[in-house]
């Protein structure tokens, strides 16, 4: 048997095209332009899933995005495994395989199902109160245990083969729904002009208008709006998106899928884009979702909203059942009631809650002979699987019974509590809401943004108003975009609103005789929240709504509440006696529906997460091997291995070659501005702690730079290439802060001077030649450039070429020895790096890496900013208190040094620590303790902030900043390790060649 | 001696059909007061007193808008020591700046009739012809790199990014240009 609930003439489903899809393993058929719930119905399956925390058998409740209780898993492969879809919102495709969630062993016998006999353990906030012992069972046990029992679908374990796309757009006009409202509101801000964008998150363009029946007069009128927004060139329309986020300035996010409704996506295909929408006037059509009603046992299969038949009769051709009773508080269920009786389902009673229904459905449907009663209440219903029964009271407004209890045999139950306007977007953007009397609900009031809302998300119910309200609301937008206003619109005029008032409807629990103990009668479906947790909630003191949402977890599953804010809202008012304007109003969260990780990360995985910065130098390094490392964007070579060697002893070997004959170093993402102009040297002087002036041209100097509030920033050789023009280098990581940093200082606080910045970062390469031989490597490859000792001092530089290509010669050490850095123009860098490294042949020349010089330069007690500093040092705490001018009358940084604390005896300063085992290698950010054995809370001294196996020394060494640690050089010290305290004696940093002559080779 | 001057090695960036690579250029970075700008434009034969975010350009030379007293000036690749002089000389006593940044970045031409919606993968500039027409020019970010991008047709732009952002840059746009085909 095969699509038995399928209706012979009605829907808006290809019956030429029928699709194969399983559930469960189950083989079923459906049709082009099903829904996964719509397939299922039409094949009588009704159990979809199992609630959140009861287990209990759940049904499909509606036919949209709201659906709260059918929420399925979809499978294309082990990676391709999507859980918690909506099963309304799953188009079907040849071979889709979709799973229950929340089960085990099956959808229909689901051994958690023991949690809704068990339910009176687990009122709210039950894992606030009863896992409070012990201590530290929560994580270790409870919270494992009830994450596994409660839950929803399971994400795969794979990376996710699929593409997404990150777009911005900009428009005149967003609209964002696809429903009369929103295409009237397109087509008018179209005719005006406008760039129009349209959104819809469905697979087709109607909104509300595909729910009803084929060959309905509006379907003209549909295909020719669509028609006329295709014809114009200015308007895109995105189906199958979702606007899923309201930003600042009219921000809108908007997640368009695009292959998961494909039978055979291409490989490589886009799954899913991101758009980025900047509108200058937004177009809220959003619709609104119609209300369920709260009574006991309303969550069973086969209960479902009323406007969910009409869709799944109209636009799905799928029969719900064969018997139906209809719960109404509006009229829009008699629509419902009368269409599915003309489509051969028995209406077994339409029950109407409230004490009066004379509208033109409610006649319709006397005329059509279905019976209808006021003052109706639903008692229970029953059934497990589907439900079976509906059992009613008519209560008059005292609460008294008329008459006996009814019991309505039925395989399907409708109802509809009234619309709740979808307001979601409006108060993302913080725009205010109102509660409108007539309308039962809060509609957009005073917008935040450019936006408007149109027809029924702001109460327009009514197909010709709502149309009317589109048109004009698109039409002032286009208006307001021509004109750039900038204003936002009026708060917006409410008379259209629900004229009659008979989409009112009622908000929440239905009025009961007495109490039924046991009995659950739900208000959020997703999450598992009762009447009964409300209450429980309101009896222990809770009065907020935002502290009643936390504590029951009502409206915070996935859906945000869709279908039970508003009923929760209902049921508060009742039971404080206040009005529901009164007891207020939740935030609306985004996003709308859920969205995907793939979907925020867009292009940004794999190699393009961030951009790999690499030297011109890079393809010689990966050539002879080199490990690389991060350091800020840049990947710089580690060390050099040979032959097999570790870390360790490529590094033990990179020192050497430099202490005994020649290193060459890439150095080429140091930092580098060019200070120029006729105020260069008093732009440095304010930037910088050292003094600029009596820095002569062709010569450099090691320089500090301060923040504001006096503690060290970054460093860097600064050379003077000419009077007017400052060759600075900064840290790898700190080149952009430093730069931003000076242009600050230069656009805010001193805008008369006349000097310019310009960043040459990346034009100069930079080739370091350390060592004692680094001399004898360059000399016969430089042209005009003298390196004599006498010409060209240490902390000197010179401009000429080397071997054709004009250079920029320093010498300069961050090693302890005789040392040069050629710049040379990026292009030309790796050509000039490896003749130098052909000429250095004969004198032993060896490439060596970031590790080897980061030995290097702790070995002479040079610091590393962010290593030895953390944003608390002075430069007198890293020893640089020589670097800072006593004469300057000011620079930045100055005025904090004066504090007293800034010159504390006890401050951390840097020193240098040896362990008695010289083999022993200190863990960097160990703390430094004054003595051993200190049990915990034991304050610390220091911390170890360099420590390394120093092959110069064959020892270990290490840096380490440590309270008044200068005055502590000869003291023995302890440092915490892993493996225990390991005594240390306190010494200078500087461990090798302390008075500096092998500077001079 | 070896003479590697013409050994000149720019990055290598896998080439696509909508996004080529261009040949290496002089360029400068020229800031100064508007006066003195004026100045260096009548010495280079070229406007460089344009509006806000536009270019301008004059045979083999073409000058970039940055900022108030900042502009790009983009020349032929041996054009670079030629532009330094005449600046020199005719700026000598004018308070100014001029670098030289030939190596400092490369420039990518991006075109096609989809150009501008690629670009939009990453670029959160409207770059509808109406809000960003021909000849304007401006600094802003290509997902997470810094560019500067100049519209030279309408279906045609001209990108400058520093070298080492180049690979991301391309790749980034190779992305997008693939996302192209499926609307």
């Amino acid at each position: 048997m095969t699509q038995a609930f399928r209706s012979a003439d009605r829907g808006r489903v290809d019956r030429t095209r029928p699709l194969r899809f399983s559930f469960d393993g189950r083989s079923y058929e459906g049709l082009s332009g099903d829904s996964l719930a719509s397939a299922l119905l039409a094949n009588g399956v009704h159990l979809m899933g199992r609630s959140f925390k009861y287990h209990r058998p759940r049904g499909v409740l509606a036919a949209g995005a709201e659906e709260p209780s059918a929420l399925v898993s979809v499978r294309r492969d082990a990676a391709r495994y999507t859980p918690n879809l909506r099963a309304t919102q799953v188009e079907l495709y040849d071979g889709l395989e979709a799973h229950s969630q929340n089960r085990w062993p099956s959808l229909s016998f689901d051994v958690g199902a023991i949690s809704d006999l068990l339910s009176p353990l687990f009122p709210a906030g039950f894992y606030y109160k009863t896992f409070m012992w012990p201590r530290g069972g929560w994580k270790a046990l409870y919270e494992p245990c009830i994450r596994a029992a409660a839950g929803l679908g399971r994400a795969p374990r794979e990376v996710d083969p699929d593409r997404y796309a990150n777009r911005y757009a900009h428009c005149d006009v967003l609209v964002v729904g696809g429903g009369p409202a929103g295409l009237a509101a397109a087509l008018a801000a179209a005719d005006r002009g406008a760039r129009v964008m349209l959104c819809d998150e469905q697979a087709q363009l109607g909104g509300s208008l595909l729910a009803e029946a084929s060959g309905d007069p509006t379907d003209a009128w549909l295909a020719r709006s669509i028609e006329s927004l295709r014809a114009h060139a200015r308007v895109t329309l995105l189906s199958r998106t979702t606007a899923f986020g309201y930003f600042p300035h009219n921000l809108i996010a908007l997640n368009q899928r695009l292959t998961d409704h494909l039978e055979n996506p291409r490989a490589g295909q886009t799954r899913e884009r991101c758009w980025q929408v900047r509108a200058r006037q937004v177009v809220l059509a959003t619709g609104a979702i119609e209300r369920p009603l709260v009574f006991p046992g309303n969550d069973r299969p086969g209960i479902m909203l009323a406007a969910a038949a009409r869709s799944f009769l109209n636009r799905y051709a799928v029969v719900p059942g064969t018997r139906a009773v209809v719960i109404a508080a509006c009229d829009e269920a008699y629509r419902a009631a009368i269409e599915l009786h003309q489509a051969g389902v028995a209406i077994a009673m339409i029950g109407d809650v409230r004490a009066r229904a004379d509208g033109d459905w409610p006649e319709a449907a006397r005329r059509a002979g279905l019976p209808v009663q006021t003052h109706t209440t639903v008692l229970g219903t029953e059934g497990r699987l589907r439900i079976k029964a509906a059992r009613l009271l008519r209560l008059d407004t005292e609460r008294r019974p008329i008459g006996a209890i009814q019991s309505h045999a039925c395989d399907l139950l409708l109802m509809s509590g009234g619309f709740t306007p979808s307001v979601h977007l409006h108060s993302q953007s913080r725009g205010k809401l109102a509660w409108d009397q007539r309308v039962q609900g809060f509609i957009p009031a005073q917008a935040a943004e450019r936006v408007r809302s149109a027809g029924s998300c702001r109460g327009v119910f009514s197909l010709a108003a709502a149309i009317e309200d589109g048109a004009d609301a698109g039409s002032s937008a286009a208006g307001d975009a021509a004109a750039c206003t900038t204003a936002f619109p009026a708060a917006p005029d409410s008379s259209r609103a629900a004229p009659d008032g008979a989409m009112a409807g009622y908000a929440g629990a239905l009025p009961q005789p007495q109490a039924a103990p046991g009995s659950k009668a739900f208000v959020d479906w997703q999450n598992d929240v009762t009447t009964r947790d409300l209450a429980l909630a309101l009896r222990e003191g809770f009065v907020s709504i935002e502290h009643i949402k936390r504590y029951t977890t009502a409206g915070m599953a996935t859906d945000q509440g869709k279908t039970s804010n508003l009923n929760a809202l209902g049921f508060v008012s009742q039971r404080l006696d206040k009005a529901i304007a009164e007891v207020g109003l939740t935030t609306f969260r985004m996003p709308y529906t859920p969205v995907t990780f793939g979907s925020f990360a867009g292009f940004a995985r794999g190699e393009l997460f961030d951009p790999v910065r690499t030297t011109p130098i890079h393809e010689w390094a990966v050539q002879h091997g080199a490990v690389f490392e991060d350091v800020a964007l840049w990947k710089r070579a580690r060390h050099f291995p040979q032959d097999g060697e570790d870390l360790h002893a490529a590094v033990a070997r990179e020192c050497r070659a430099v202490r005994g004959g020649c290193g060459i170093f890439d150095a080429s993402t140091l930092g580098k501005i060019e200070v120029v102009g006729r105020d260069a040297v008093t732009f440095m002087n304010r930037m910088y702690a050292n003094a600029w002036t009596s820095l002569a041209v062709g010569r450099c100097r090691y320089g500090v730079l301060l923040r504001e509030d006096g503690f060290v920033l970054d460093d860097g050789v600064v050379a003077r290439t000419a009077e007017d023009r400052f060759h600075v280098t900064t840290t790898t990581g700190g080149a952009p802060r430093v730069l931003a940093l000076m242009e600050d200082y230069l656009q805010t606080e001193w805008p008369e001077l006349q000097v310019w910045l310009t960043s040459t970062t990346e034009q100069w390469a930079v080739i370091a030649l350390q060592g004692p031989n680094s001399r004898r490597v360059l000399q016969y490859l430089v042209q005009d450039v003298d390196l004599s000792a006498a010409a060209m001092p240490h902390m000197s530089v010179a401009r000429g070429a080397i071997c054709g290509v004009p250079a920029l010669v320093f010498r300069v050490s961050f090693t302890g020895e005789l040392g040069f850095e050629v710049n040379v123009p990026a292009d030309y860098a790796l050509a000039v790096w490896a003749a130098i490294y052909e000429a250095g042949a004969a004198h032993g020349i060896t490439a060596y890496g970031t590790e080897a010089m980061h030995v290097l330069r702790a070995e002479k007690g040079y610091i590393i900013i962010g290593q030895e500093t953390d944003g608390t040092a002075t430069a007198d705490d890293v020893g640089l208190g020589w670097a800072v001018s006593k004469l300057k009358p000011d620079f930045v940084g100055k005025r904090s040094l004066a504090r007293l604390a800034m010159s504390a005896p006890d401050r951390r300063q840097l020193v240098g620590l040896l362990t008695s085992d010289p083999q022993l290698v200190l863990e960097e950010g160990a703390q430094v303790m004054l003595s051993s054995g200190q049990r915990p809370p034991a304050r610390p001294i220091g911390h170890v902030t360099s420590s390394y196996y120093s092959a110069t020394r064959e020892r270990s060494i290490a840096l380490a900043m440590v309270a008044g640690g200068r005055s502590r050089v000869g003291q023995t010290l302890c440092v915490a390790a892993t493996s225990g305290d390991v005594p240390v004696q306190v010494t200078s940093p500087v461990f090798f060649d302390p008075e500096g002559k092998r500077l001079d080779g | 001696m070896v003479d590697l001057s013409a050994l000149r090695r720019p990055p290598i960036i896998a080439a696509s059909p909508m996004l080529r690579l261009q040949p290496p250029a002089a360029r400068h970075i020229l800031r100064a007061a508007p006066a003195v700008l004026e100045a260096a434009g009548e010495a280079l034969g070229l406007s460089l007193s344009m509006p806000v975010c536009r270019a301008s350009i004059a045979a083999t030379r073409a000058a970039l808008w940055l900022g108030p007293d900042e502009r790009l000036l983009l020349g032929e690749a041996s054009s670079a020591i030629e532009t330094a002089r005449r600046l020199q000389q005719a700026l000598q006593q004018q308070p100014h700046s001029l670098v030289d940044v030939s190596h400092r970045q490369v420039a990518f031409a991006i075109t096609g009739p989809q150009a501008a919606t690629v670009l939009a993968a990453g670029c959160p500039l409207d770059l509808d012809p109406g809000a960003f027409p021909v000849g304007m020019c401006t600094r802003t970010v290509l997902a997470k790199a810094e560019i500067v991008l100049w519209r030279r047709a309408d279906d045609g732009f001209h990108l400058e990014v520093w070298r080492s952002f180049a690979a991301y840059v391309s790749g980034v746009l190779a992305e997008a240009a693939r996302d192209l085909a499926d609307t």
